[in-house]
């Protein structure tokens, strides 16, 4: 365990590094590089720190479909542009921004190394009600049982980004096609990639969701496994981005969610309260959940990643 | 130094560099991805915190870990929604830097 404290510190000095070079760097797409990079290293120090889950939604989201959107942005806001001299601040604001931003990292770090004993933590709790839900993995049973109210908001607001996003499409294009992802050229790698990365990557995103039960792992990391698949294809010019005025892809949208609700009400009146789950039953009704939403959230994270309806940008 | 002060110091710089960033980038899209950086450094911090709260065979306490997961989710909601805001500004006004008046000295960003 000799390595540990240097991989540790060589982690936290690597993040901190990334994120000075994605702050300063002087364009964008050194900047979004830094910034998936960054969101790696920040991976690794989930994984040190005892949190596979968090790693691993890190991993695929803060780093994967983020880095997506983001690459897709910057080649649209024409790559290497440098940064417009006339737009920056003066000596006088950096040295104040400067100032106030260590302030509130030296608060911080005072609040890290003063000790707390004993630190309050929630773990006890957490693992002695897990036997009864029949769910191995407490994060699991946190976001679909004790706090399944944050993971049912959280797919709304998942939802609310989408509509959101729609909503910018332009008028003539409004409910059409959005516009497929990458550069259009047809490409001998990419289309091989485009045919034999997803049988894999689907069952690897269908184990992970089917093991989050017991293991690290769950909906959400599934759901981005999925949905960079479906990217991929798009990408190979193997499949066509749905047309998002369809009732079929509002369905798909909805479909996670609607189950979510479903279910929850049916908690009135069966044990008694929204989103409780009947006694033997906890288990099958969480399956049940996670299938519905994974889904959802494969679509929605791909359609946010394709942006808004365009209109001739298709054949 | 324990592993856990050691993350929390560097969850402490994340944060200040983020909202140094947040303040004096001038660039959009850099100003996002600044922004980010103070949520991942938030994020970081309630490891730290769900870290020292290791307790009944687990790692950390589970809850916070749990809820680090909802916020990333969230984070990259609010991400996507701002860079497709940013896109259309893009396409309104023809170049990404907001200025509704394009000023004089453009002559760089016009080549790429």
């Amino acid at each position: 365990m000799s390595v540990g404290p240097a991989l540790d510190a060589g982690l936290a000095l690597l993040a901190s590094a990334l994120a000075v070079w994605v702050v300063l760097a002087r364009q964008a797409f050194g900047a979004v590089v830094g910034f998936v990079a960054f969101g790696l290293v920040l991976s690794l120090a989930w994984l040190r720190l005892g949190a596979v889950d968090v790693a691993l939604t890190e991993a695929a989201i803060g780093s994967g479909v983020t880095g997506a959107v983001l690459l897709a942005a910057v080649t649209r806001l024409h790559c290497a542009r440098p940064v417009v001299a006339a737009a920056r601040c003066g000596r006088r604001t950096r040295a104040i921004s400067i100032a106030s931003a260590g302030l509130v990292s030296a608060g911080l770090a005072a609040l890290v190394l003063s000790p707390t004993d004993p630190a309050p933590t929630l773990a006890p709790q957490a693992a002695a009600a897990l036997p009864e839900l029949g769910v191995g993995n407490a994060i699991t049973g946190i976001l679909l049982a004790y706090r399944s109210v944050d993971t049912l908001l959280e797919k709304i607001v998942l939802l609310l980004a989408l509509a959101g996003i729609w909503s910018l499409a332009r008028d003539g294009a409004w409910g059409d096609r959005p516009a497929p992802p990458g550069s259009g050229r047809r490409d001998g790698t990419l289309t091989l990639l485009g045919q034999v990365l997803p049988p894999l990557g689907i069952v690897a995103g269908i184990y992970i969701v089917w093991v989050g039960a017991d293991a690290p792992g769950g909906a959400f990391q599934g759901g981005a496994i999925l949905a960079a698949m479906w990217i991929l294809a798009l990408m190979a010019r193997l499949a066509d981005p749905p047309v998002v005025g369809r009732i079929g892809v509002r369905l798909a949208v909805g479909i996670g969610p609607i189950v979510f609700l479903a279910i929850g009400f049916a908690g009135f009146a069966l044990p008694g309260g929204f989103l409780s789950y009947p006694a033997g039953f906890a288990k099958p009704l969480i399956i049940v959940i996670e299938v519905a939403l994974t889904f959802s959230i494969a679509v929605v994270l791909g359609l946010l990643v394709l942006g808004p309806s365009a209109r001739g940008t298709q054949r | 130094m324990s592993d856990a002060a050691l993350y929390g110091l560097c969850s402490a710089v994340l944060v200040g560099v983020g909202l140094y960033g947040t303040i004096v980038q001038p660039q959009p899209l850099q100003k996002i991805l600044a922004f980010n950086i103070v949520g991942s450094g938030t994020f970081l911090l309630f490891g730290v915190i769900a870290r020292r709260g290791a307790a009944a065979d687990m790692g950390g306490d589970p809850v916070p870990q749990a809820m680090v997961i909802t916020g990333l989710v969230v984070a990259f909601s609010a991400t996507a929604l701002a860079v497709a805001l940013l896109l259309r500004l893009h396409d309104e006004a023809g170049r990404a830097d907001d200025a509704p008046t394009p000023p004089a000295t453009d002559d760089e960003t016009s080549g790429c």
